[in-house]
């Protein structure tokens, strides 16, 4: 199977063309955000703030990276649980956002979020740290750095390997692949 | 006769387990992942096993953590009667955690009040589980545990009349909800008796168990059996995209319990089942 490159930032156009269980290669720039960054996002919105990063048409990675030894830009950078981020997506979301990437499923509510804003949930691989962190090219902290390996990084990624998650169409990979393992049986 | 260990030794010992685990994806789980590569029948899923065998070579090539979840740290101290500990026990093994999640460039996940959480800067404190054992040796096993997969482990007071049916259906209960979050394939350690805490304690050091080595018990190793195919028909498969390998391994622990109970705790363990341990001698006083 031939993985679709995709190059950030992505449009609605692009994003509402991939269908799930649909490999990809993501290049560019993609930002980095779990728990606390989502919590400080988000208050930010609800008080009508601006954002320290502007998130139109951009991605969100749902990771904390360990520090980079001397010679690397980054160190292990997998995907954490992005479940833990449910309640905080589709505000996220509705600011702009066209892609997430994380790991398991999504509750019903970002579901709904994907199809109204014609965004996209992409998986990368869980617990692939080292391997992940071959693809980041650059790292740097754009935003809450008291937060540590939680602050807002920026990365440039090259080929990144991601899989899509949840389409925009609402369809899920999960459901989808546990099916065909269990129609087989 | 008496004999004696020092603090400082103990600090060492944790420091070198601490990188050895986190680097080093030991060798039954590097076989349980080769033969779940020869099984999967899914193209996607094979693909993503082979991934995580190229993720574990370049860990140890690299000398980098297999996952950035670096985890929080959990010691097995099994200490001989006859030995003394000079110093602090405690302080020496945060010491050493300390010093290994500095030098070996690890995420620190570690904070402290669970509702102020402010990161403690040094990934301490660990988690410290000592027992008394026999003679003047001292066995340390290092197990970092990462949160993706600590979160998705269950517990559970069963009553008496539930028995094996309960908890063979309660335990796939929990790997079904826990999906492709623990990102497996996964180990699966179950705590059978005891105390409500007690069985969490079997759960986990079930875990330690060498992969797909079984229990002892009959009626222990029946149910590993049993709960093992169960959770292979699922279908969740490596990392939730569907398959025939959702668990290496089911290992269960079982302990004594009281008429009145039948407890049953599950911890879940990643692909990435880290652990290192070593026995230091003591010397003579």
């Amino acid at each position: 199977m031939e993985a679709t490159k995709l190059k950030t930032p992505l449009t609605r156009e692009q994003t509402a063309k991939l269908e799930a269980g649909q490999s990809c290669l993501l290049s560019g720039t993609i930002y980095t955000a779990r728990d606390a960054a989502h919590k400080r996002l988000v208050e930010l919105l609800d008080n009508g703030q601006s954002l320290p990063v502007d998130l139109a048409g951009q991605v969100i990675y749902y990771v904390g990276p360990c520090p980079a030894p001397p010679g690397k830009v980054i160190g292990s950078a997998g995907p954490t649980t992005s479940m833990r981020m449910d309640s905080y997506t589709p505000a996220i979301l509705k600011a702009g956002v066209r892609a997430v990437i994380g790991k398991g499923d999504r509750g019903p509510e970002v579901v709904e979020a994907l199809k109204e804003q014609g965004a996209v949930y992409l998986g990368a691989i869980g617990g692939a740290g080292a391997l992940i962190a071959r693809h980041i090219r650059k790292a740097e902290v754009v935003a809450f750095p008291d937060l540590g390996p939680e602050a807002i990084h920026r990365l440039e990624v090259e080929d990144l390997p991601v899989i899509v998650l949840i389409d925009s169409a609402g369809n899920n990979f999960y459901r989808i692949g546990r099916n065909n393992f269990t129609s087989r049986q | 006769m008496k004999m004696r260990i020092k603090a400082e030794q103990i600090t060492n010992a944790v420091y070198r387990l601490c990188l050895e685990a986190n680097r080093n994806l030991p060798p039954d789980v590097c076989a349980a992942l080769a033969n779940a590569v020869k099984r999967e029948q899914s193209d996607l899923s094979k693909n993503v096993l082979e991934l995580l065998q190229e993720n574990a070579r370049i860990a140890r090539d690299e000398k980098v953590p297999i996952c950035q979840d670096t985890g929080m740290v959990v010691v097995f101290v099994e200490l001989g009667r006859d030995l003394l500990v000079q110093g602090d026990l405690n302080q020496a093994i945060n010491a050493g955690v300390a010093r290994a999640y500095a030098d070996g460039y690890f995420r620190k996940s570690i904070v402290g009040h669970p509702l102020e959480r402010k990161n403690t800067g040094d990934n301490t404190p660990a988690v410290i589980h000592l027992t008394l054992a026999p003679g003047a040796c001292m066995k340390i096993t290092v197990a970092p545990k990462g949160f993706g997969s600590e979160n998705m482990g269950g517990i559970k007071m069963l009553k008496p009349a539930q028995g094996r049916q309960g908890v063979v259906d309660y335990v796939v209960s929990v790997v079904d909800q826990a999906g492709a979050n623990p990102c497996p394939p996964i180990i699966v350690g179950v705590g059978l008796g005891g105390t409500m805490e007690y069985a969490a304690l079997l759960a986990k050091k079930a875990l330690l168990r060498e992969v797909g080595k079984t229990a002892e018990h009959p009626l222990d190793k029946e149910l590993e059996t049993e709960i093992f195919k169960r959770v292979n028909q699922l279908g969740i498969g490596p990392q939730g995209y569907g398959g025939s390998e959702t668990a290496f391994a089911v290992h269960v622990e079982s302990y004594p319990t009281h008429i009145a109970g039948l407890p049953v705790a599950v911890n879940i363990n990643c692909h990435a089942a880290r652990h290192a341990e070593t026995v230091l001698q003591g010397e003579e006083c």
